[in-house]
């Protein structure tokens, strides 16, 4: 579903030097399959999700990104969305004034639009939101709030799954979905992520820690440090990592 | 919303720039004392109205156009405008819409404000003024029912002159400024509102401004009495043909409210704003303000100003009952070239006045916006209170927001909020909106009406969906 080959990306910082974030990044990503990305802060990680959903502002010297047998390069972030790709936000972003439900329901209309589809009349999509909010726990009064604004860590992340219920993307990328979330809120979270699990959709878990894994179980787990994947395993690598920390790995870097 | 749509939108740039041919009577270009005695006589005036006039006249030649706005313009020659255009008539005045010139008709179609009672917007009176002069006002026999008077300016003149002597200019004085001087002295028409005691207008009340003719001026003025314990709801809208010239527009509203009484006011300004350039568009020159003269009335301005190449207005309102409330909803785009430099002033004087102040700016090309704003406490006002709030948004690296809030405190019982915010549109809130599928377009334009929400919720229900298709049209070309 997702090839990523030899991706080299880097980034203009305040003195407008060139820094390098990502060295090579391959990664090949099948349907059905959920990978998790863990590694140190400052690895590449959420650069990586960025890069994926099409965010300006990075310089791509090398590299494919292919989804769907698609070089989705050019794309522009709608486009990109159009077909199914989805971020899931290490930080939601706030709209003041601009109703949550109006906002989702604009964005659904807009994707099935671009997908030839019929757009969702209010009734039908009601409907639809009202069953998806209980599956996050959320009250319905946060849909007529205005997007993200005032809701606290644990409820900008259950409005980004949420959304990710409500569009039902093809690839989904979880960018530390996890951080700052007490237990309940972490277990809604991989509810969301399992119920979505089917063999034609993937998912990019990005985190640092283990626990979220123990509840969405990933088929590969790769580990990312300086803009390279060094290593990649099944889900036991995960605890390995939770055992051992990064340091060991990043020593084998150094050495190689 | 579809890509049709966007399409449709981001390709018509100022849609209402069209020209009516059509045979007027058109004063040839200048200014004296011969041309307003000729305006007076055409219009049949009072003697009081033409001795107004003539002393304005006499004044404003006293005075230089004002310099303190963040503005820059072409000086104006004044002699080079007309002061008078009017569609050609064939009897004197049409006695119903069907002696309209049908062209006319045709005109306010194409710009969406059915002139036919049973149109569209059934429930809203329209009175249209074209050029110079008012061509018809709908609904007038349900309105003079209910005891409302509605009806163009130089009508009222005709019909009751005792209103006009007893109200006009006691608000804007002809004394009060330059633009509010040449109005008072050339003024050609305009509309009328009088609600009696205890009425509550059964319908909106509207009016449509369209200058048509080329280099001539529009001065109409606008005079709404809201007798004791009445409510009325106004709104005008504002087109005009893309010409490469300016035009000048320098209006004067009055607003009065007695005991208990309330007017609403909502203004979507769309005059033509030029080009890309910044040639042609309207000098909008506007004194407005209104009285809050009885206990308990409550005067409320909201405007949605999107057009012009100049915009320089100032609702204000005079809070001289006790417990009396003014109110300031604004949202002015300067978009290309455009200038605004916008406000309001409240002027407490009663005991517990109270008012509020929420201004929305948004620059994006190389536009312009500036507020300013004057709120003033007197001695007498015991426990006046205001809330002032000024937000900016940029949405380019070109484009500027100014503030200039003035504050005058003469009582020490005033409590007197300010808040104020810039901030460039969000990459952010740009690439969240995009990530979940929206276009870049569509992503702004919900951006923008989001942030002005608070002053939307403000205008009647259908003129809000009509002022975010404005705001999407006026911020074409201007991201990306």
């Amino acid at each position: 579903m997702l090839q990523i080959k030899n991706l080299h990306a880097s980034i203009q910082d305040e003195k407008q030097k060139s820094k390098v974030i990502l060295r090579g990044i391959n990664l090949n990503i099948k349907p059905g399959e959920v990978h998790a990305i863990m590694g140190p802060n400052g690895s590449g990680k959420s650069t990586l999700a960025n890069i994926l959903a099409g965010r300006a502002g990075y310089d791509i010297s090398q590299g494919e990104i292919i989804f769907d047998e698609k070089n989705i390069f050019t794309l522009a972030p709608e486009e990109r969305a159009a077909l199914g790709l989805f971020l899931a936000f290490q930080y939601p972003v706030e709209i003041p004034g601009v109703n949550n439900m109006y906002f989702l329901k604009a964005a659904l209309n807009s994707l099935r639009k671009q997908r030839g589809l019929n757009e969702l009349d209010a009734m039908d999509f009601l409907t639809l939101i009202k069953n998806k909010i209980k599956e996050v726990c959320l009250n319905e009064s946060f849909l007529h709030r205005a997007v993200n604004e005032g809701f606290s860590g644990g409820e900008k992340k259950r409005n980004e799954v949420l959304q990710m219920l409500m569009l039902e993307p093809r690839l989904a990328i979880l960018d530390e979905t996890d951080s700052g979330l007490d237990i309940d809120a972490l277990q809604t979270v991989a509810k969301g992520v399992n119920s979505l699990r089917s063999e034609n959709r993937s998912f990019i878990i990005v985190t640092h820690y283990q626990r979220l894994l123990d509840y969405i179980v990933p088929d590969v787990v790769h580990v990312m440090v300086k803009g390279k994947i060094i290593k990649t395993g099944g889900k036991e690598l995960a605890l390995e990592l939770e055992a051992k920390g990064y340091g060991w790995l990043e020593e084998q870097v150094v050495v190689s | 919303m579809s890509n049709a749509y966007l399409k449709e939108v981001v390709n018509k740039s100022y849609e209402y720039g069209f020209v009516t041919p059509i045979e007027s009577d058109t004063f040839p270009p200048g200014l004296s004392e011969k041309v307003i005695r000729d305006i007076s006589k055409q219009k049949n005036e009072p003697e009081f109205l033409l001795q107004w006039r003539l002393k304005a006249y006499e004044y404003w030649l006293t005075l230089k156009a004002p310099q303190w706005a963040h503005i820059n313009y072409p000086e104006i020659d004044f002699q080079k405008i007309s002061y008078y255009s009017a569609p050609k008539i064939k009897k004197n005045a049409p006695k119903s819409l069907d002696e309209v010139d049908p062209q006319l008709l045709e005109t306010y179609k194409k710009l969406g404000i059915p002139l036919h009672e049973q149109g569209r917007l059934a429930g809203v009176a329209v009175d249209a003024v074209f050029d110079s002069v008012s061509v018809a006002t709908t609904f007038k026999e349900k309105l003079h029912e209910a005891g409302v008077i509605f009806c163009s300016f130089s009508e009222a003149v005709q019909k009751y002159p005792d209103l006009i002597e007893k109200y006009l200019g006691t608000v804007v004085p002809y004394r009060d400024n330059f633009f509010a001087a040449l109005n008072s002295a050339v003024f050609s028409d305009g509309s009328f509102v009088y609600i009696p005691k205890g009425v509550r207008c059964p319908m909106e009340l509207s009016t449509y401004f369209r200058i048509n003719a080329a280099n001539t001026g529009q001065f109409e003025r606008t005079l709404i009495i809201a007798d004791e314990n009445s409510v009325v709801s106004y709104l005008e809208g504002c087109t005009a043909p893309m010409r490469d010239e300016n035009q000048l527009h320098a209006a004067v509203v009055e607003l009065i409210a007695l005991e208990n009484a309330q007017i609403k006011y909502s203004t979507v300004q769309n005059w033509y704003p030029g080009d890309e350039e910044g040639r042609g568009g309207i000098f909008n020159f506007v004194t407005k303000r209104g009285a809050c003269r009885g206990k308990n009335s409550k005067i409320s301005w909201t405007q949605i100003e999107t057009g012009s190449a100049i915009t320089w207005k100032y609702p204000s309102v005079i809070l001289q009952g006790e417990n009396s409330v003014g109110e300031f909803y604004s949202v002015a785009l300067t978009n290309h070239k455009q200038q605004a430099d916008t406000g309001t002033k409240m002027i407490h004087i009663g005991k517990n006045s109270k008012s509020t102040i929420i201004s929305k700016g948004i620059s994006a090309g190389k536009g312009q916006n500036t507020y300013r704003g004057l709120v003033r406490v007197l001695p007498t006002a015991d426990n006046a209170r205001n809330f002032t709030q000024c937000d900016s948004l940029l949405l380019s690296d070109t484009c500027g927001a100014h503030t200039f809030p003035n504050l005058e405190i003469k009582n020490p019982t005033a409590k007197i909020e300010h808040e104020a915010s810039t901030s460039k549109i969000g990459e952010d809130q740009l690439f969240y909106c995009q990530q979940r599928g929206l276009t870049l377009e569509n992503a702004v334009s919900m951006i923008v009406n989001g942030f002005c929400k608070q002053v939307f919720n403000e205008l009647p229900m259908e003129f809000a969906v009509e002022a975010q298709k404005l705001l999407e049209v006026s911020l074409e070309g201007s991201v990306g």
